[in-house]
């Protein structure tokens, strides 16, 4: 208490220093410090803990890596552009690289749906582009909405500087977590009660955690919400490239195209990224892709503070304007996102685990309610806990994505070799059959 | 289907803290519209509000070409591609941060060095104090800013974070140089207008004034902010572009020397923009000597990481002391030859620069050419430098300089051809300028009409130089207006 004090007492730091809204005492982030300190090696530690709660693409990296070696000549022989490119610092972004940028995002959505580059915004990762939307969309105090389960770092992007509340959207494991009209009113309503003006509604399509697209008539219902209430809707589609069939993913963009963009489109922005689909999180690329001019011009200026490095917008220029390049990679990085969530589900199910029905993303959402005594958040967080330090497997517990149902977890397959993920699911058939065992 | 414009956004959104209408931006737009070329638009307007380190790209040049494993992207160094690609580890390459601390270690002569673990990374330096702002300051909460300063300060400090500026005036008279009292004043007025002030920020070497400040007023200003239990934020942005004695003295180097402050007070922004003239690269830099700040900080860097290409070139050419040494050393000659011949032929036709031996610009005094000793006068000397002479610089109110008639020049983002036409278009304005006065003059002479009346400025100087004459005031300008 003492020393609680004395922080304001001389000089202290901020309110926002001080708070815990970063979010990183949270249980999402004990599970990657129990993996750093004891990481899986297939040589050189067998017994160490598999990092099964990071969403990370690493399952088409060689496709990358051989588009370079037979590019790198030409991309390598820079210095002549070096000056250009070391002194730019617009913050409208490189052309080349937005361009490149909005055909990619086309071809993703299987050309259902047309970008503009003038209205993409450059930022250093989605991280930094679900901030800055915040910030423009709403003001200290109001709220967002949000559907449960979501990824955790919502709460520190979203929240923390902002001084934005999250409102969750409940939804039920009885019907696949499907976005209802009665859950989005809910939700709404609890914000009035409690006097928080809510500004918007963002939505992760494909959704992380659960690892499913959301379909047309929801989409549809989620925009007809929004524009009754008339407030903004955010779709966080960071992995759309990451959907297992290029036909099962439907953008709002999509939506929009339908309706001929008319009054809705305003209040429709979309935030991209190459962390996932390309397997590039180092490189901190992130887009805001707004149809409301006044957020774009916004935005764009907020986004001085976190550019993407020029260096790296001339090299993804390069690589996403070869369409031969992208085109395959796009459909190879499907097919082999597809067969590695078929492995692991096939495998769980063998193990007596069912997985919700997923069509996209890095990861598959488990449900491990049946071994809880009690449904109850306590022995969900025992349950994560035994799995981390006996079965050595960091995965993610649903009450750290906001469930409000306890005994669902996520698990990540894209983030190692297949033999690590055979080693793992062998783990977890021991794991199980010990508990049949001993029920 | 209501939402329209900008209706249904943030308050944020909707201000005009962008700072963009100021109008440090209307000359870069006079400059958008009609840029300067060489060959192609040898009338155009010549950038000089542009404060840019072009002068040494090319030893860079040289560097990357004998050293392509350093990028990802050739065949030497694509084998690196993976897990570069793959690092987004807030604590940043372990390489780049080594790299940088010593990097400061060296600009600043071995005076001091620095832990690379109190290395964060901000999206570059306009990252870096926003960021130490949400860190130090709450919403209302005040900052210190000697003036003149950074006009982006507006932007960077205060509009996301909610904080308030008070700006310490400095003084011409004494060189705007930080003093006691002037820091008591700032302070005072703050309490008065019941600002909570958590700290202050400065900028050494000083932008715009090219100067560094002296060991004295150093040591004075850490023992007010110990004094005051205040935060004390230096960015040294420049630090590396100190060209002629005396020497940079850097925070870092004064807290050693006394031994009653306290470190959870000091705070460094550092880039890589100016120094090394890679302002695309992005690369901010906050260094803290505050342990809470530094994890505080590090965890706020998720919202500007630097991306892991670049943390990696530059990992790979920071490493190399070899090409550090001698580019540093080859930029300050370049830099003072730049500034040497830029204010010699400022002299020549009489104007003068404040003395200064750091910076990408120099800060002139064109108080002699004011017609009127007010901003007005700034601004329609301004407009006049813009439009009939075809030079974009940036004039003092926008630095929030409390004297008319300072202007900062940019020298270091052009060739010597380029600013050799800049300076016989000076020289060609400043000849007209007396002849006009001269015509005056005479005029005024002759036809016995009233009497002249000398702007208390221009009492300072020789009365050859320029007299004012009674003239119509324009309407008051809209930055006088903000000011009141």
């Amino acid at each position: 208490m003492v020393a609680e004090s004395e922080q304001y007492l001389s000089a202290g730091l901020s309110k926002v220093a001080v708070s815990e809204t970063h979010g990183e005492d949270s249980p999402y982030f004990a599970g990657w410090k129990a993996y750093d300190e004891n990481p899986y090696d297939e040589l050189r530690n067998s017994d160490g803990v598999i990092q099964m709660g990071l969403a990370e693409n690493q399952v088409s990296f060689d496709l990358v890596e051989k588009y370079l070696e037979k590019h790198s000549a030409n991309i390598g022989k820079e210095a002549s552009s070096f000056r250009e490119n070391a002194l730019f610092q617009d913050y409208h972004g490189l052309k080349s690289f937005r361009k490149a940028m909005a055909s990619f995002m086309e071809q993703i959505r299987g050309g259902r749906a047309k970008f503009d580059p003038d209205k993409i915004v450059i930022t250093a990762g989605a991280t930094a582009a679900n901030e800055l939307l915040t910030f423009i969309l709403a003001d200290p105090g109001d709220a967002l909405l949000i559907p449960t389960p979501y990824y955790p770092g919502f709460d520190r992007d979203l929240r923390w500087r902002t001084g934005v509340n999250i409102i969750p959207i409940h939804c039920k494991s009885t019907n696949n977590f499907e976005i209802t009209q009665e859950s989005l009113e809910s939700a709404y309503n609890e914000a009035e009660t409690k006097n928080i003006k809510v500004r918007g509604v963002l939505i992760t399509n494909p959704s992380n955690p659960l690892g499913a697209t959301i379909t047309r008539p929801v989409l549809e219902g989620i925009l007809e919400f929004v524009t009754r209430k008339n407030i903004h809707l955010v779709s966080d589609e960071i992995y759309s490239g990451s959907a297992f069939s290029c036909d099962e993913f439907v953008s709002i963009s999509e939506i929009l195209e339908a309706r001929k963009y008319q009054e809705y489109s305003q209040r429709v922005h979309i935030i991209y990224s190459l962390s996932k689909d390309l397997g590039l999180p180092g490189f901190r690329v992130g887009t805001i892709y707004s149809y409301n001019d006044h957020v774009v011009k916004t935005a764009r200026r907020m986004s001085s503070f976190s550019l993407i490095s020029s260096q790296t917008q001339h090299l993804l220029a390069s690589m996403l304007s070869d369409r031969q390049f992208t085109e395959t990679y796009i459909k190879t990085n499907r097919e082999r996102l597809r067969k590695r969530q078929q492995m692991i589900v096939s495998r769980l199910e063998n193990s007596g685990i069912k997985c919700l029905k997923g069509n996209a993303g890095l990861f598959c959402w488990m449900d491990l309610s049946p071994l809880l005594e009690e449904c109850t958040k306590e022995q969900e967080l025992d349950l994560w806990k035994l799995i981390l330090h006996e079965v050595k497997l960091n995965i993610s517990p649903g009450s750290s994505c906001h469930c409000s149902e306890p005994g669902w977890f996520r698990v990540c397959f894209a983030n190692m070799s297949e033999p690590t993920l055979e080693v793992a699911l062998k783990r977890i058939h021991v794991f199980m059959s010990s508990r049949k065992l001993n029920s | 289907m209501e939402l329209k414009g900008s209706s249904n956004l943030s308050k944020l959104a909707t201000s005009d803290d962008h700072g963009e209408n100021s109008l440090y931006f209307e000359g870069w737009k006079a400059y958008d519209n009609d840029p300067f070329h060489p060959t192609r638009n040898r009338k155009g307007v010549i950038q000089m509000g542009l404060s840019e380190n072009q002068l040494s790209l090319e030893l860079i040049e040289d560097w990357i070409k004998k050293n392509p494993q350093a990028s990802i992207c050739t065949p030497e160094g694509v084998h690196a591609f993976k897990d570069i690609a793959n690092f987004q580890d807030y604590h940043g390459l372990p390489r780049f941060r080594n790299a940088v601390a010593k990097l400061m270690g060296k600009v600043r002569g071995g005076r001091a060095s620095f832990d690379p673990e109190r290395i964060v990374m901000a999206g570059g330096a306009t990252g870096a104090s926003e960021l130490l702002m949400f860190c130090l300051a709450d919403r209302g909460d005040g900052f210190l800013v000697p003036s003149p300063c950074y006009p982006a300060f507006d932007r960077d400090l205060r509009w996301r974070t909610g904080v308030q500026l008070v700006h310490v005036e400095c003084k011409s008279s004494n060189n705007f140089q930080l003093t006691k009292q002037s820091l008591e004043n700032a302070y005072e007025n703050a309490r008065k207008a019941n600002i909570n002030v958590k700290g202050l920020i400065i900028a050494n070497p000083s932008n715009p004034l090219g100067t560094t400040m002296d060991k004295a007023t150093f040591k004075m200003l850490v023992n007010f902010i110990n004094d005051k239990k205040i935060h004390l934020v230096c960015d040294e942005i420049y630090s590396a572009t100190v060209f002629r004695g005396p020497k940079l003295v850097s925070v870092s180097e004064i807290i050693e020397e006394m031994d009653r402050c306290d470190r959870d007070l000091i705070h460094i922004v550092y880039s890589l923009s100016k120094d090394m003239g890679l302002p695309g690269f992005r690369v901010g830099i906050v260094y803290s000597y505050n342990d809470k700040v530094v994890s505080c900080a590090r965890k706020m860097s998720s919202f500007g990481l630097i991306s892991s290409q670049t943390q990696h070139f530059l990992a790979c050419m920071l490493s190399d002391e070899e090409f550090v040494e001698e580019y540093l050393t080859e930029s300050a000659v370049k830099l003072a030859n730049q500034h040497d011949l830029f204010t010699r032929g400022l002299e020549e036709v009489g104007i003068k620069c404040l003395e200064s031996n750091a910076g990408l610009y120099v800060w002139m005094d064109l108080r002699p050419l004011l017609k009127e000793a007010t901003f007005e006068g700034e601004m329609d000397l301004w407009r006049v430098i813009i439009s009939d002479v075809k030079l974009n610089v940036s004039p003092g109110s926008s630095f929030h300089c409390h004297e008319p008639g300072w202007f900062r020049v940019c020298f270091a983002n052009m060739d010597i051809k380029t600013m050799r036409i800049a300076l016989a278009r000076i020289r060609k304005f400043v000849v007209r300028e007396n002849d006009q006065v001269q015509q005056v003059k005479k005029q005024k002479k002759t036809s016995n009409l009233g009497h002249l009346t000398l702007s208390f400025s221009s009492q300072m100087y020789d009365e050859t130089w320029v007299v004012s004459s009674p003239r119509m005031l324009s309407p008051q300008s809209p930055l006088l207006r903000a000011k009141t």
